[in-house]
């Protein structure tokens, strides 16, 4: 695909013609009418708890909470290279770092960020011994990391091992209140965290991403600084998930380790991110919705339900490695958000430029 | 004394890691595959020569010798179906399978035989807990054997590996496969034999597991984490450095154990940061894959 290596190549801010007859452009009309329909979606879902039922709203909120996830295990493993089966470990520290803060005096909802930030802080010295594993051997690597820090948390008295705790001055918040606050927090995280990864894949430093994605060697020598770039979203994804945690925390308000620490939520992330499309922006977004959609429908059915989300999983990274989205993008050529860079022929009255026969990209 | 003794069944136990990590290594160094399903497909071995021992009272080790050819077919068919298939996709994807397919495997064991812990210990007799007495320390019976398993295994790979026609195409496969290819090695079929020869083993890794301990549906992934850490610790592509790190990670539990009831975990799972923050600052440089060098 000629813009897919497009992409990967820094351009300056205003790009001429290429050559006659060819342009280069980021914002298509269907880019600006999506990217329109979805600062709309969220400003309706700001809105919507004034007409949304109790239920809804708290199952909404989990959405968000599973969107924040599949945003940025995707960041992760799609454009990074870096699949990790241990985030569940900034998923429970996330939530253990507001009860701890919250046991300190700090009021609850400024815990759940102070928190989230202390475990991003944490994941800077974590990374730079991390990211010098490849492939399995860092996948893995991060599992250990979080086995470890979920017996250390447990080793907490406040935590009382895996019977666990609560945040108890959530409790003291009115419950409907409750349910309003996390709701909101979760749409702007969610929102805000989307709306950075989108900001960072369309700067200098996104144009190294995606080339790393494609291929790290070859990033490394058109001058990528990998490890860097790497490390920012590594610590990122790790403020995220601990975010998404602590919101997990805020609506359920007990904190038991294992339920954290479970590996269960890497399957999660998998799961949403694999199936939406890896290293792609909008597929983690359709991976949650449609993850979100399933749940809703078999989560009751318990066994035989993980039994099916694993065998999807494994379908989708056998036949369809680039998940529902990128296949789409692949067929159609479309790309909603405005990330890449497109090569476009333009019919331009110019003598050597009708000679060349124009063609649709 | 009992330090003495506490590093001793550290060590034992280290066999017991070595034998599970001997599949995982394999397969590594042969394949650069992780096997994230290595955990679940040792609790399935042991969840089959259970039944065998169970419904048809097969002794585990008359189990255990159906286990390995059968195992050894599940390697071969896992290999073919899923390994092959999506290592063409990229480098990342065979994680991403073997994920899945852990969670497939986890999840089925658990709706198949539910949430209760099963054990061999009661059909073999007096093995379990035999034990030779030699002043303060404890020979378990069963322990030896599998610490002779562990070693005749590994020397027995090794040897294949150093001699055998098999052992050199999938040397010359490990070492480079475009060019094995060239000069008539059928590289799919190579990595097929190593997936098979490695589940064989994953047949007796779970054979030996469910003699010494009780397994239940979830227990791979802890297995998974203890066979990754002991073929981290010994260094990737080395099997005699599998065993060095089976044995340090045993050592490492075990006298955690002693220092605190919650420290055997802790200190096989700091052992191996250590080992492998070590190694980071000694090479200066990100871990090479040295597979199977020097051999």
């Amino acid at each position: 695909m000629s813009n897919k290596t497009l992409q990967a190549a820094p351009v300056a801010r205003t790009w001429p013609a290429v050559t006659a007859g060819h342009q280069i452009e980021r914002w298509t009309v269907w880019s600006k009418i999506s990217v329109a329909l979805l600062l709309l979606g969220q400003l309706a879902f700001a809105v919507a708890p004034l007409v949304l039922s109790d239920g809804l709203i708290e199952r909404l909120t989990v959405l968000f909470i599973y969107g924040i996830l599949a945003l940025m295990w995707n960041a992760l493993a799609g454009y990074a290279g870096l699949v990790s089966v241990g985030h569940q470990v900034f998923f429970g520290l996330g939530a253990y770092a507001a009860v701890r803060l919250a046991d300190a005096g700090m009021s609850p909802y400024p815990a759940l960020f102070v928190g989230a930030a202390l475990v991003a802080l944490l994941s800077w010295p974590l990374s730079a011994f991390m990211l010098r594993l490849k492939g399995g051997e860092f996948a893995i690597g991060m599992w250990v990391v979080a086995a470890l820090t979920h017996l250390i948390v447990n080793l907490d008295t406040l935590v009382q091992g895996e019977t666990g705790t609560s945040l108890i001055s959530l409790q003291q918040v009115d419950m409907a209140q409750r349910r309003l606050i996390t709701y909101w927090l979760a749409l702007a995280t969610m929102a805000g965290l989307g709306w950075g990864v989108f900001m960072i894949l369309r700067s200098r430093v996104g144009n190294g991403l995606q080339a790393i994605r494609d291929s790290e060697e070859a990033a490394a020598s058109v001058g990528v600084r990998v490890l860097p770039t790497k490390r920012l979203i590594f610590v990122l994804s790790a403020f995220g998930c601990a975010a998404a945690g602590a919101l997990w925390l805020a609506t359920s308000v007990t904190f038991q380790p294992k339920t954290y620490f479970s590996v269960q939520w890497t399957a999660y992330m998998l799961f949403m991110v694999l199936v939406g499309g890896l290293g792609t922006y909008e597929g983690p977004i359709l991976g949650a919705v449609l993850f979100f959609t399933i749940e809703t429908a078999f989560g009751a059915s318990g066994v035989s339900y993980l039994i099916g989300l694993g065998c999807v999983a494994v379908l989708f990274a056998l036949f369809l490695p680039k998940g529902l989205w990128g296949a789409m993008e692949h067929r159609m050529g479309i790309q909603l958000l405005p990330i890449g860079f497109r090569l476009v022929h333009r019919q331009i009255p110019d003598a050597r430029a009708s000679a060349i026969p124009s063609k649709a990209p | 004394m009992s330090w003495l003794n506490q590093i001793l069944q550290g060590v034992l136990l280290g066999g017991y890691y070595a034998l599970l990590a001997c599949g995982l290594s394999f397969m590594f160094g042969v394949m650069r595959i992780i096997n994230l399903a290595h955990g679940s497909l040792t609790v399935v071995a042991a969840y089959g020569v259970f039944l065998l021992a169970d419904r048809l009272e097969w002794h585990p080790f008359v189990g255990m010798l159906v286990a390995i050819p059968a195992m050894a077919l599940l390697g071969w068919v896992l290999h073919r179906l899923v390994l092959e298939r999506s290592a063409r996709a990229g480098e990342l994807v065979p994680i991403l399978a073997t994920f899945g397919l852990a969670v497939v495997i986890d999840n089925s064991l658990f709706s198949g035989f539910g949430a209760d812990t099963r054990s061999l210990a009661p059909y073999v007799d007096s093995l379990a807990y035999d034990g030779l007495e030699v002043g303060p320390l404890t020979f378990g019976h069963l322990s030896l054997l599998t610490f002779a398993v562990a070693v005749l295994l590994l020397g027995g790979l090794h040897l294949m590996l150093a001699h055998t026609g098999l052992g050199r195409r999938i040397r010359a496969v490990a070492d480079d496969p475009a060019t094995a290819q060239l000069v008539g090695v059928n590289a799919l079929k190579v990595n097929a034999a190593a997936a098979a020869i490695a589940m064989g083993t994953v047949a007796i890794a779970g054979t030996f597991l469910a003699m010494r301990a009780t397994v239940d549906p979830y227990a791979g992934a802890p297995q998974l984490i203890f066979a990754f850490e002991a073929v981290m610790i010994g260094g990737v592509g080395s099997l005699w450095g599998t065993l060095i790190g089976g044995v340090a990670l045993g050592v490492a539990q075990s006298l955690g154990a002693q220092v605190h009831s919650q420290g055997f975990l802790i200190a096989g799972h700091i052992l191996f940061l250590l080992v492998l923050g070590g190694r980071l600052w000694l090479a200066g440089r990100p871990l090479s894959l040295a597979l199977l060098r020097g051999r």
